[in-house]
Formats: structure tokens, C-alpha cells, sequence
């Protein structure tokens, strides 16, 4: 067997599953968003219509949509910068050689990851609580009115990202930590040496070696936010007043409260087309910030 | 043994379970094997379950989706076994709650219980505005309205009608003489005189200060502030008669209670809601299933039925049990049984629904005028119901 064909051999399995289980979804999901599936295809396949690129264009003329994806840029714009500084706070944190029961804190902070959406949600739901909820509490006693975090529709998305950035920053910690970790120690010494401030350490040494780093965890986490569903599924169901329906959310009522799997799969493609541009662009700034 | 899947909602689900033990003993060789649902998922979980082909045998079944899945071929017509059934007496039931289920000319569901909508309302504030009975007809509830707002000021209201739920404005609607759909629920029919008339009524009562522009999400809690005197009237529906009683004040309980809905020229139609017992065509015990149904149609079952739940039930002979009959806050709703209509009986009615209170609330916010949200109500409804004129177009010309 020449070498090429063991490589086949052995990728092949694995090609396989990853065709099956993924590409053939998608172009049959590709497919579908060009006809109108609905429950009458559903009851019989002869009431399904090709429809071209309908469902993209009523889509755009949708007011829905465009609510849907301005929630979705809100919690994508505001929540990426304060994830990433919470996780990259916490990793200088951990990082530093003043911190103790580094262990214990970096397990604490990495826990958060590994619970349950739904049952973390809930917890949160009681935080938010107006009344009895221990963050109107925290408002109170500094002097502060209560907020209807989940009933108001200019606090539901802030409180989603509260508990979004607490559920997934110990992810890009743990990232950013083993990057920390592989900076040599000897550029801060010779930093030191030179009488740089920790400030200018940060800057001149920290950054520009952490920047792979950062740049992943950026590309991974707007990947990811773009995709916002569980959190408003659980604590909002999209309310009040539509305040927290994302896109993905829309996709969901469509597909599967509607069973609109045509329009609901134009919504995915729509989605996806979105999230490519910003990953290009979000690549072209990392080649650049690593080049200089 | 024949084992009978029955899938129930919410609270329905929860407490069927206490009627089964009879069933089964009067019925040796039937067992009823329940599976509660909640509400919020129910519809996602009967729709999968279709595509899936793992429908269960019986199910309640919200009276508005019974289109939807008569439209998937999901349910099996119940003619033949009405027919042969002398404990399902047709003509007790009441007619617009009967006729939810019946689609094309087929029966496709046995009622279960209902639910409707009419006033709640503040004997205490209207007695004090000058009037000592509810009121029957538009004109006479405008001026109610306006003189409890004479009297209360700037920041007290006659009435409250959420802009988040449609149903008020869906009930008012319903007591126009014009359907809300034309052509056999091919196309909308807002332009028409009557839907412009309940608009323009509902309209302006906001735009009097009758009532105020809220949302439910504004109204931190609905009990308190009816007890606070905040709005006089409330269209609601049967499960909040438990709710005032349980949370309204005690020196409050002698001055709520209940009214038929006022129409544009005297007593008007309210909405046929609640659900419907349905067999699915899939199942392979349809006489057991039905004898199930049979059973629970059953006036003193449902009875106890109505004591476990505080649901509505369908058949007048049930309304004459003791303690439904004594109830005064129920009477009202006997009373408006007898006066309901189906809402459009079409699978998009929902979808339809929800752009009547998104338009709804924007004509209330000024942004359209009356005429303007007809006739963007009947292209939005045009839209959704495309795809139903095409089938029923092809039905009739293959």
C-alpha cells in the first residue's frame, strides 16, 4: 500500500463521519432553504414548492429579522470586549506571583463552564429576581433603585450578558493563562532591567506575546456569541417585548414553532453568511497584529 | 391489556391522573398511561412527534391547533363514533365551542373544557361613576368609561388591555357580523366594515385615556393594582375568577365580579377557546380511545373535572351540578357560552394573530392610522395564507 492510501485509510473513517453528520445536513439544510417546507410539506411532499431565493428576500423584508439580528450585534458588540477582559483579567490574576491558592481559584473560576445552562439559568433567574434577587439587593444597599432585569426591555439584554460573560469567561482564562504561562520571564527581567513599568510591561511584552492567543479567543468567542440561543431561551423565552430574540432565537420559532423549515433554514444561511464575513475580517486583523 | 397514550397540559395533565383509577375499574382491560406536557413545549413536542411518527393515542388539544392538524392528516374524524355514542349528546354542548372542531364538514375533536374571554370588573368604582349593572353594549360601556374617568383623573384608567395579548381586540373582532377571513380562510378580510368599526372602537379607547398603553410586562401585578382601583375593567379569561379570589384583598371580595362582554349593539360574542380530546389516526386502539373520551364527557366527571382544575366545562348538563351552578362568579361565563365563536379555523391563524396585536399596538402608538392597519393586516394575512390558497387551489383543479 503506497502512502497515500494508508493516509486515506486512516483519515477515512473519519471523513466519513464528518461528511455524514455534517456536510450532508448542511447542503440538505442549503437545499431546503430554497423551498417553502412547512406542515403542509410535512403531510405530504407534493405541497412542497422550489421557491428560489424567496425565502432570503422576505427574510431581509422582515422587521423581525432586523430586531432579531440588532439584538444579536447588541450582545455580540457588548459582550465580546467585556468577556474577553474578564477573562483576560482574571487570568493576569491567576497569573501573578502575589496570587495564592492559585489551584483553587483557577478550579472556581473554570466551574462556571462546566455547569448546566439550564440550571445555572435558573439560579440567575433568582439573582435578577426584582425583588428578592441578591443583585437588586447589592443596588440597594449602595443607594440604588431595583431594576426589572428580565421584565424591562432596556435591562434584559445587559442581564443576559451578565450571565453569559459568567458562564463562558473561565474558558478563554484557561487559554489566556497557558499563554501567559509560555511568555519567557526573561523578557521581564530584561524589562525590569531596563526600568519598564508594569504598565509598559503589559503593553510591550504581554500583548504582542499573547496575541495569537487573543486573537483565537476572539475569533472562537464571536463565534460562539453570534450563535446567542440558550441563554434567552431560558431565562426570557426572547420577552419582554422582543427585546431578546436573537437570530438563532428566530430560527428556532420559525423552524420549530412554526415548522417553517424552509424560511427557518434561509435564517441559518443568513446567519452563517454573516458570521463568515466578520471571521474574514477578524482573521485579516490577527495576520496583520502578528506581522507588525 | 390495551394501554391507552393520552398526552395532557399543564395543570389538565397533572390532575387527570386522580380520574383514571374509576375509569379503569369500569373499564377492565384499559389502562391509561398519561404523559403531562407543559404548555410552553406542547405544540414543538406534537409536531415532532408527528413528523416522528410517535403520536400518542389521545390528546388534549388546544381548540385553535386542531387545523393545523387535521391539515397534517394527523387526526382521525370522529363522525362515525359520535354517531354510535349515546353518552356524547351533542346538542348539550354549547355550539360555538362544538364547532372549534369541526373542519370542512368533519368532526376531528370532543371539547374537554373551555375558556373564553369577558369582564372582570369594579362593582364598587362603576356604583360610584353612577351606574348599578354592568354594561350591554358598546355605547353604554363608552360611558361608563367615561365618567369613571370623569371621576378618577389623569393616572386611573376605565379599562386595561394589554398590547402584548391579542385576545381582547380578537374578542371584539369576533362580535362583527363579517368573518375575520374571506373566501373560506383564503384571504384576510380587515378592510372590512365591521374589523375597522372594532378597531376604531378599541382604537379609541386608548386614545381617550379610557385606557392606558400598557403591556402586562408594564403592569407589575395585575391584582394589585385592579384592587388599587387602577382600571375598573378587565377582559380576562375563567382562571382568574380563582386568582381574585385568592389575591384580591378581603374588603375587596364584595366588589369584583363578572359580566358577559358588551357588543357593538347589545350583549356581543366572545372567543370559543380552551381544548379539545382528539384520537390520532396513527393509533392502533381507537375504540379504547374513544371510550376514554367517552368518559371524560361525562357530566359528573366533569364535574369533578371543573373542582380539580376551576376549567370551564363544555356541556350545559354539567352547568347544572351543584356547585357550578351556585357559583356567581361563573354565571357570567354560562351566560357567554351561549355566545361564542370559533376563531378563524385555519393552521395560520396563529401566525395571523400575532400581526394583529403587533399592528395593533403600533396603531394604538399613533404610528398607523385605522384604515392604514386593515389594510396592512390584510397583506400580512395574504402572505401567511399563500401557500393555503395554492393547496386549495390545486384541490380543486388537480
Amino acid at each position: 500500500m503506497t502512502r497515500q492510501g494508508a493516509a486515506w485509510l486512516f483519515v477515512g473513517p473519519a471523513l466519513a463521519v464528518i461528511g455524514v453528520f455534517f456536510f450532508l445536513p448542511v447542503l440538505a439544510a442549503l437545499a431546503l432553504s430554497f423551498t417553502d417546507f412547512d406542515i403542509y410539506a410535512l403531510a405530504d411532499l407534493a405541497n412542497l414548492r422550489v421557491v428560489g431565493l424567496r425565502n432570503y428576500v422576505e427574510l431581509l423584508q422582515r422587521s423581525e429579522f432586523w430586531n432579531a439580528l440588532g439584538n444579536t450585534l447588541y450582545f455580540v458588540v457588548a459582550g465580546i470586549p467585556i468577556s474577553i477582559g474578564a477573562s483576560l483579567g482574571m487570568a493576569l490574576l491567576l497569573h501573578s506571583r502575589f496570587t495564592r491558592f492559585k489551584p483553587f481559584f483557577r478550579t472556581a473560576l473554570f466551574a462556571p463552564v462546566v455547569t448546566t445552562l439550564v440550571a445555572s439559568a435558573v439560579v440567575w433567574r433568582y439573582l435578577f429576581n426584582t425583588r428578592y434577587g441578591w443583585l437588586n439587593y447589592a443596588l440597594g444597599s449602595l443607594g440604588l433603585p431595583a431594576i426589572d432585569w428580565l421584565g424591562n426591555p432596556h435591562f434584559s439584554m445587559p442581564a443576559i450578558i451578565i450571565f453569559a460573560v459568567w458562564k463562558n469567561f473561565g474558558y478563554n482564562m484557561i487559554i489566556l493563562l497557558a499563554g501567559l504561562q509560555a511568555i519567557p520571564e526573561e523578557l521581564y527581567e530584561a524589562a525590569r532591567i531596563d526600568g519598564a513599568s508594569i504598565g509598559r510591561q503589559f503593553l510591550y511584552i504581554t500583548l504582542p506575546m499573547l496575541w495569537p492567543m487573543l486573537s483565537m479567543v476572539a475569533i472562537l468567542t464571536v463565534a460562539g456569541y453570534f450563535q446567542l440561543f440558550a441563554e434567552p431561551y431560558v431565562m426570557t423565552q426572547g420577552g419582554p417585548l422582543q427585546s431578546t430574540v436573537s437570530v438563532l432565537y428566530l430560527m428556532y420559532d420559525e423552524g420549530f414553532k412554526w415548522w417553517n423549515l424552509g424560511s427557518a433554514s434561509s435564517v441559518a444561511f443568513v446567519l452563517f453568511l454573516l458570521m463568515f464575513a466578520v471571521t474574514a475580517v477578524q482573521l485579516r486583523f490577527a495576520r496583520a497584529g502578528g506581522a507588525r | 391489556m390495551t394501554v391507552v397514550r393520552f398526552w395532557a397540559m399543564g395543570r389538565e395533565g397533572e390532575v387527570v391522573t386522580s380520574l383514571i383509577p374509576d375509569f379503569e375499574r369500569t373499564h377492565p382491560g384499559v389502562k391509561i398511561q398519561v404523559q403531562d406536557l407543559p404548555w410552553s413545549a406542547a405544540h414543538e413536542k406534537l409536531l415532532t412527534a408527528f413528523a416522528g411518527n410517535s403520536t400518542p393515542d389521545v390528546c388534549q388539544l388546544g381548540n385553535t391547533w386542531v387545523p393545523e392538524f387535521v391539515a397534517l392528516h394527523a387526526l382521525e374524524a370522529l363522525d362515525a363514533k359520535l354517531g354510535s355514542s349515546p353518552a356524547i349528546d351533542r346538542p348539550d354542548y354549547f355550539a360555538g365551542i362544538w364547532d372549534t372542531n369541526i373542519i370542512d364538514g368533519a368532526l376531528y375533536g370532543i371539547p374537554w373544557y373551555v375558556d373564553t374571554r369577558l369582564l372582570f370588573y369594579r362593582r364598587d368604582l362603576l356604583a360610584q361613576a353612577g351606574f348599578d349593572a354592568p354594561p350591554r353594549s358598546w355605547s353604554e360601556w363608552q360611558r361608563m368609561l367615561a365618567a369613571i374617568k370623569a371621576r378618577s383623573g389623569s393616572d386611573r384608567f376605565g379599562v386595561l388591555l394589554p398590547l402584548n395579548e391579542f385576545e381582547p381586540l380578537l374578542v371584539l373582532a369576533l362580535q362583527q357580523p363579517e368573518p375575520l377571513l374571506a373566501d373560506d380562510g383564503r384571504k384576510g378580510n380587515f378592510e372590512s366594515a365591521g374589523f375597522r368599526r372594532t378597531l376604531a372602537f378599541y382604537v379609541d379607547m386608548f386614545r381617550r385615556g379610557f385606557a392606558p398603553p400598557l403591556t402586562n410586562a408594564d403592569v407589575s401585578n395585575v391584582w394589585n393594582e385592579f384592587a388599587r382601583g387602577y382600571f375598573s375593567f378587565y377582559i380576562t379569561g375563567p382562571w382568574n375568577i380563582g386568582e381574585f379570589k385568592r389575591r384580591l384583598p378581603a374588603e375587596l371580595q364584595q366588589s369584583w365580579m363578572t359580566a358577559p362582554l358588551p357588543g357593538p349593539d347589545g350583549p356581543g360574542a366572545s372567543i370559543a377557546g380552551g381544548s379539545s380530546l382528539v384520537i390520532f389516526s396513527a393509533s392502533r386502539v381507537k375504540d379504547a380511545a374513544w371510550q376514554w373520551i367517552e368518559y371524560l364527557s361525562q357530566p359528573d366527571v366533569q364535574r369533578r373535572f371543573h373542582e380539580l382544575t376551576g376549567d370551564l366545562p363544555p356541556r350545559r348538563a354539567t352547568w347544572s351540578e351543584p356547585g357550578l351552578a351556585d357559583d356567581v362568579y361563573a354565571r357570567a361565563f354560562r351566560d357567554q357560552l351561549e355566545r361564542v365563536k370559533p376563531a378563524p379555523k385555519v393552521p395560520e391563524w396563529e401566525r395571523i394573530a400575532t400581526e394583529l396585536r403587533l399592528v395593533a399596538e403600533r396603531t394604538v402608538h399613533g404610528d398607523l392610522t385605522v384604515d392604514q392597519a386593515a389594510a396592512e393586516l390584510d397583506a400580512h394575512a395574504d402572505r401567511i395564507l399563500e401557500k393555503r390558497r395554492w393547496i386549495l387551489s390545486r384541490r380543486t383543479s388537480p
